[in-house]
C-alpha cells in the first residue's frame, strides 16, 4: 500500500465527503461508512481525477466503493512503466 | 359540485435574509430607522462593471443553519432561503412531525435561481471540459431548489411550488400559499421569496437594459424611488419567509398571530418585456382584484407597500394605477418602499415586504422612503418621506411587479 497515495486520497475524500480525518479507513465504505450518496461518488472521483492527474472510467469507478479499492487503483494507475 | 367554504388564514411565523440584517428584529428596526444596505459590491469584483453597488447580506453564518456538508450542495439562494425558513418556523413555535408533516407545504419563488453556480460552473466547462462540471450543478441551479431544500431540511411533505415570475414570484409564492390554506390542501405553509443574483453576468444584464442605477459614488443614496432624481433600481438579495397558518389551527395551539392574509389579486400586462404597461393598467388590476378578493372598499386600506423600484418607469406607473384604484383616497393612504433600504431582491422582494406590510399591521408602525428628498412632480403621493411613523393600520396591501408584465397584489388585516 503506498502511504502517499493514502494520504492524497484522505484529503480530498475529507474535503469532498466532509468526514473526519479518522473515518477515512482503508476498509472505509463511501457509501455505508461515509454517508456518501451518487452525486458526491462522482463529484469525488473528478477531483481524484485531478489530484493523481488520472481518468477514471464510468466501469472502473462503479467498482471503487472503498478507499482501500481507491488507494490500490491509483497505485497501479501510478506506477512507473517499466 | 361541493359548496366551498374558505378557510380563514393568518401569518403565525416570520424569517428574515435581508442587506439590513439576518433576523426579523435586526431588519425591521433597521426599516424603521431609515437606514440603507446598499453599499459598494464585495462579492466579485465589480471594477470593470458599469454599476459598482448593490444591498448585499452580510455576515451570513451558514452554518448557523445547516451543516457544512448540506451547505456545500446549495447556491446562495437556497441557503437563505432555508434559514428564513428555519426562523419562521420556530417564531411560528410550529412543531413538524409524522403526524402533520403532510399538511405542511412550502412555496419560495425565485426570479432567477442558481445564477452564481451556473456562472461558475459554466466557466469550468469552457476553461477544464465538460468533464469536470460538477453533479451538483443542476440540482443546485435549478429554480425550485430553494422550495425543495426547505422542505428536505424542516422534513415537510406536502404541496412544494416555486413561480418563477421575476420581480413577482415572492408575492406569488405568498398569494400561492394562501390558496392552499383557504381550500383545504394544506393547514401551513412557508412561502415568500429567495434570491442571490449579485454576480458578475446578472449585473452585466440588467445594466445592458438601463434598469440599474448608477450612482456608484453614493450607494446609499442611489435607491431613491418617487425622487425625481432617481436613476434605475439598485440589485439587493436574501430571503423573506412567512409562515401561513389556517386560522382555526393557529387559535387551537394558541400560536401569536401577526395578521391576517384576507386578499390577493394578480394580472399580466400582456404588453412588453420589462415597461410597465401605460397608466399603470396591469397594476391596477391587480389591486383591484385584490380589494375584490378580500372584499373590503379602497376607502379601508391604510397603507400600501409600494413596489417602488426607483425606475423612471415603476415610480410614475405604479402612483396612476393608485389614483386609479384609490381615486381621493389615494391621496390620504401612507405609501413607502422597502427597496429604497434594502434594494430590489428581485424574487426574493415580495418575500421581505410582505414582512414589512404585516409588520405595519401588527404594531402600527410604517417604515419610510428614503433618500425622498424631491418627489418627481408625476408622484405627488404621500410616501412617508425619510421619516417612520406610528400610525393605526388596520388593513396594508403589498405591490410587487415584475419583468414579463407580472403584478401581484397581497392585502393583510389585523387581527
Amino acid at each position: 500500500m503506498n502511504e502517499e497515495i493514502f494520504a492524497r486520497v484522505k484529503k480530498v475524500v475529507v474535503e469532498k465527503l466532509e468526514v473526519e480525518e479518522e473515518q477515512v479507513k482503508l476498509e472505509a465504505d463511501f457509501a455505508n461508512d461515509l454517508g456518501a450518496d451518487s452525486l458526491d461518488l462522482v463529484e469525488l472521483i473528478m477531483a481524484l481525477e485531478e489530484e493523481f492527474e488520472i481518468e477514471v472510467s464510468d466501469e472502473v469507478a462503479e467498482q471503487l466503493d472503498t478507499v482501500g479499492k481507491v488507494v490500490e487503483h491509483i497505485s497501479k494507475e501510478k506506477e512507473p512503466v517499466s | 359540485m361541493t359548496n366551498l367554504q374558505l378557510k380563514r388564514v393568518v401569518v403565525t411565523g416570520l424569517g428574515v435574509i435581508s442587506p439590513l440584517g439576518n433576523n426579523l428584529e435586526t431588519y425591521w428596526e433597521g426599516l424603521l430607522s431609515g437606514k440603507s444596505g446598499i453599499g459598494p459590491i464585495t462579492l466579485f469584483d465589480a471594477e470593470n462593471q458599469a454599476c459598482k453597488i448593490a444591498g448585499e447580506v452580510k455576515g451570513f453564518e451558514v452554518n448557523d443553519y445547516i451543516n457544512r456538508k448540506e451547505a456545500k450542495r446549495m447556491d446562495r439562494f437556497a441557503q437563505f432561503a432555508v434559514a428564513a425558513s428555519k426562523q419562521a418556523i420556530a417564531d411560528a413555535g410550529l412543531s413538524i412531525n409524522e403526524l402533520n408533516s403532510e399538511q405542511i407545504g412550502v412555496a419560495i419563488g425565485t426570479g432567477i435561481g442558481g445564477l452564481l453556480v451556473l456562472e461558475t460552473q459554466h466557466e469550468v466547462c469552457l476553461t477544464k471540459g465538460p468533464s469536470r462540471c460538477s453533479p451538483f450543478m443542476v440540482p443546485m441551479m435549478i429554480a425550485n431548489m430553494a422550495a425543495a431544500q426547505v422542505a428536505i431540511q424542516l422534513g415537510v411533505t406536502g404541496p412544494n411550488l416555486c413561480p418563477v415570475t421575476a420581480c413577482a414570484a415572492g408575492t406569488h409564492g405568498i398569494g400561492d400559499a394562501l390558496r392552499m390554506i383557504q381550500r383545504g390542501y394544506v393547514k401551513a405553509m412557508i412561502c415568500g421569496g429567495a434570491e442571490a443574483a449579485i454576480t458578475p453576468l446578472a449585473v452585466a444584464g440588467f445594466s445592458a437594459a438601463k434598469a440599474l442605477s448608477l450612482r456608484n459614488d453614493q450607494p446609499t443614496k442611489a435607491s431613491r424611488p418617487f425622487d425625481r432624481d432617481r436613476d434605475g433600481f439598485v440589485m439587493g438579495e436574501g430571503s423573506g419567509i412567512l409562515i401561513l397558518e389556517e386560522l382555526e389551527q393557529a387559535l387551537a395551539r394558541g400560536a401569536k398571530i401577526y395578521a391576517e392574509v384576507i386578499g390577493y389579486g394578480l394580472s399580466c400586462d400582456a404588453y412588453h418585456l420589462t415597461a410597465p404597461a401605460p397608466e399603470g393598467r396591469g397594476a391596477t388590476r391587480s389591486m383591484e382584484l385584490a380589494l375584490k378578493d378580500a372584499g373590503i372598499k379602497p376607502e379601508q386600506v391604510d397603507y400600501i407597500n409600494a413596489h417602488g423600484t426607483s425606475t423612471q418607469a415603476n415610480d410614475i406607473n405604479e402612483t396612476k394605477a393608485i389614483k386609479k384604484t384609490f381615486g381621493a383616497h389615494a391621496y390620504k393612504l401612507a405609501i413607502s418602499s422597502t427597496k429604497s433600504m434594502t434594494g430590489h431582491l428581485l424574487g426574493g422582494s415580495g418575500g421581505i415586504e410582505a414582512i414589512a406590510t404585516v409588520m405595519s399591521v401588527y404594531q402600527d408602525k410604517i417604515h419610510a422612503t428614503i433618500n425622498l428628498d424631491n418627489l418627481d412632480p408625476e408622484c405627488d403621493l404621500d410616501y412617508v418621506p425619510r421619516v417612520s411613523r406610528e400610525q393605526k393600520v388596520e388593513i396594508a396591501l403589498s405591490n410587487s411587479f415584475g419583468f414579463g408584465g407580472n403584478n401581484a397584489t397581497l392585502i393583510f388585516k389585523k387581527y
